[in-house]
């Protein structure tokens, strides 16, 4: 990110911060993806590990407040450099809750790995890729300054809310058919929501690379897929 | 003394309904100093009771084309001016106008402090002096406690009016020339660089009386510190190699400017 700036040392603050986002970010994706692995392949010594890396994360973080902050009173960027530092500060927190979301996948993975094994966990690992994908090139997108990369995710972000819409859907048949079912179904429809809000947390990722690429807002709405809170599923199937 | 108060009357326009007035309008102000074209085509529109700031690397045109606006650079043998300005619709320019009359409705504050060698109180009434603003000494009393007090420097001097403007402080001389400049009540204050001779703590003051300034006057300030463009003003024009390249609201040529060259400028980076 910085570059050309007259004082060298400027240019090497930002690039510093910009790394330890990429950090951040690289755990975060390791996280979502171990987590969703976890559940998948029942496995609580992977899901403790994950728990774990998020300490890693929450240190990046209080790291890049340090930075951004010693930046802006030592600096005072202005124009694409303060669009830089202040969204960097808010892309660093967006990455926090990203860990704690997977931290929290990994959580019930532990509970699941306990019970009988449920089927819908497909639809799990696709989410788990989309939200991993949708991590991944957003953050690319951050460190190429790529505004059009960065509105695909934010578009992208409608995927995911479908997944969990159908899902949700999936496994509320599930525990009306068997009441058995309802622990587990229960953990998924849990582990499905907190994946979907690693994708909100994800398109407000998106929005900060656009903004400070382009100094403007992305301005259509966000995308909205997500229509669980409205749906009644009867029993006897159709909602 | 009827045109200054008919152009007070003037000025003191209804604010906040509507755009902002425009007090001062250039258009395609060209200045050659002899051969050399020293500022190229500008054209900006100034509103009324707002601060203007003008940045720039230095030599770019800034303090040329402040001089055009109370048109001090007559008093450069060669220096040509042609475009157009005008103050409230009427052009400046224009031979009737009466330069001596112009300048004190268009007053200018420098960059180093210049009080005459005499007292406060002869710094102060000197310009109502000469423009016939005061008859009386209870007047010019009057003008000079309003003049200090409006820039800030009333409470410290009031006890020493009879000793020299030169014996105060780098900071207080600078608020004594605003006060000289505001005595013959102005409605532009054109100010160049007036705080780079001074410390933190006296800029923050002049910062301070800006801020004050601005609800009766329209200033137009040079600066080098961008710092100080973004702090004091409204509107920021950035000009470079003559040129006037960009003007905005300050807000936007700090957070999102159009242009590349003002990017790198007010970024620190290469041009
Ligand atoms: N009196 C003058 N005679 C000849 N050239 C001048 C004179 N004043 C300024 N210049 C030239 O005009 C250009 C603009 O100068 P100036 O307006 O003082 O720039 P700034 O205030 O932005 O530093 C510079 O190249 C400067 O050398
Ligand atoms: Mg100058």
């Amino acid at each position: 990110m910085g570059t050309d700036h007259i004082v060298k040392s400027f240019d090497e603050a930002l690039t510093r911060l910009a790394e330890v986002i990429q950090r951040m970010g690289g755990i975060a994706e390791t996280q979502i993806s171990e987590a969703i692995d976890a559940v998948v392949r029942r496995d609580a010594e992977l899901a403790s590990r994950v728990i774990e890396d998020d300490r890693k994360v929450d240190t990046l973080e209080s790291q890049v407040d340090d930075m951004a902050i010693k930046l802006l009173a030592l600096r005072q960027p202005v124009a694409s450099d303060l669009r830089f530092v202040v969204g960097t500060l808010k892309i660093s927190a967006e990455i926090e809750r990203i860990g704690d979301y997977a931290k929290n996948v990994a959580k019930r993975a532990v509970a699941l790995s306990q019970i009988a094994p449920l089927k819908p966990a497909h639809v799990i690992h696709r989410m788990g890729d989309v939200a991993q994908q949708m991590i991944k090139d957003v953050l690319d997108a951050y460190a190429n300054r790529d505004v059009e990369r960065a509105d695909a995710v934010w578009a992208r972000d409608a995927e995911l809310d479908e997944l969990y819409s159908s899902l949700f859907r999936e496994l509320v048949t599930y525990m009306m058919e068997d009441a058995r079912n309802i622990t587990g179904s229960t953990h998924m429809l849990f582990i499905a929501k907190n994946i979907e809000r690693i994708g909100d947390h994800a398109t407000n990722i998106a929005e900060q690379v656009h903004y400070i690429v382009t100094g403007k807002s992305i301005e259509a709405t966000r995308p909205k897929g997500d229509e669980t809170a409205f749906a009644v599923v009867r029993p006897g199937g159709g909602s | 003394m009827n045109t200054m108060v008919a152009n007070k009357a003037k000025a003191a326009q209804p604010q906040g309904a509507g755009p902002a007035a425009l007090k001062v309008v250039a258009r395609d102000v060209n200045v050659h100093y002899g051969q050399k074209h020293a500022l190229k085509g500008v054209s900006i529109d100034i509103p009324d009771r707002s601060v203007t700031a003008f940045i720039g690397p230095s030599g770019c045109g800034k303090s040329t084309f402040l001089r055009c606006i109370n048109r001090m650079n007559d008093t450069i043998a060669n220096a040509r001016v042609d475009g157009s300005i005008k103050l409230d619709g009427a052009d400046i320019y224009d031979p009737a106008v009466d330069v001596v009359q112009l300048r004190a409705r268009v007053g200018m504050v420098f960059q180093k402090p210049n009080p005459f060698p005499k007292s406060i109180y002869e710094n102060v009434v000197y310009g109502p002096r000469i423009h016939g603003l005061a008859e009386s000494r209870a007047d010019l009393d009057a003008i000079v406690e309003k003049s200090l007090r409006g820039a800030g420097l009333w409470d410290e001097v009031k006890d020493r009016l009879r000793e020299p403007g030169t014996g105060l402080s780098g900071g207080q001389q600078q608020r004594l020339c605003i006060a000289r400049t505001i005595a013959v009540e102005p409605e532009v204050i054109l100010m160049d660089e007036p705080c780079s001779a001074l410390d933190p703590i006296a800029t923050a003051v002049i910062e301070e009386l800006i801020e004050e300034l601005r609800k009766d006057f329209t200033i137009v300030i040079v600066t080098h510190n961008m710092q100080q463009a973004a702090r004091v003003s409204q509107r920021t024009a950035f000009f470079h190699l003559g040129l006037l390249v960009e003007v905005d609201d300050t807000e936007k040529i700090f957070t999102n400017p159009q242009d590349a060259r003002t990017q790198g400028y007010i970024t620190g980076r290469y041009g």
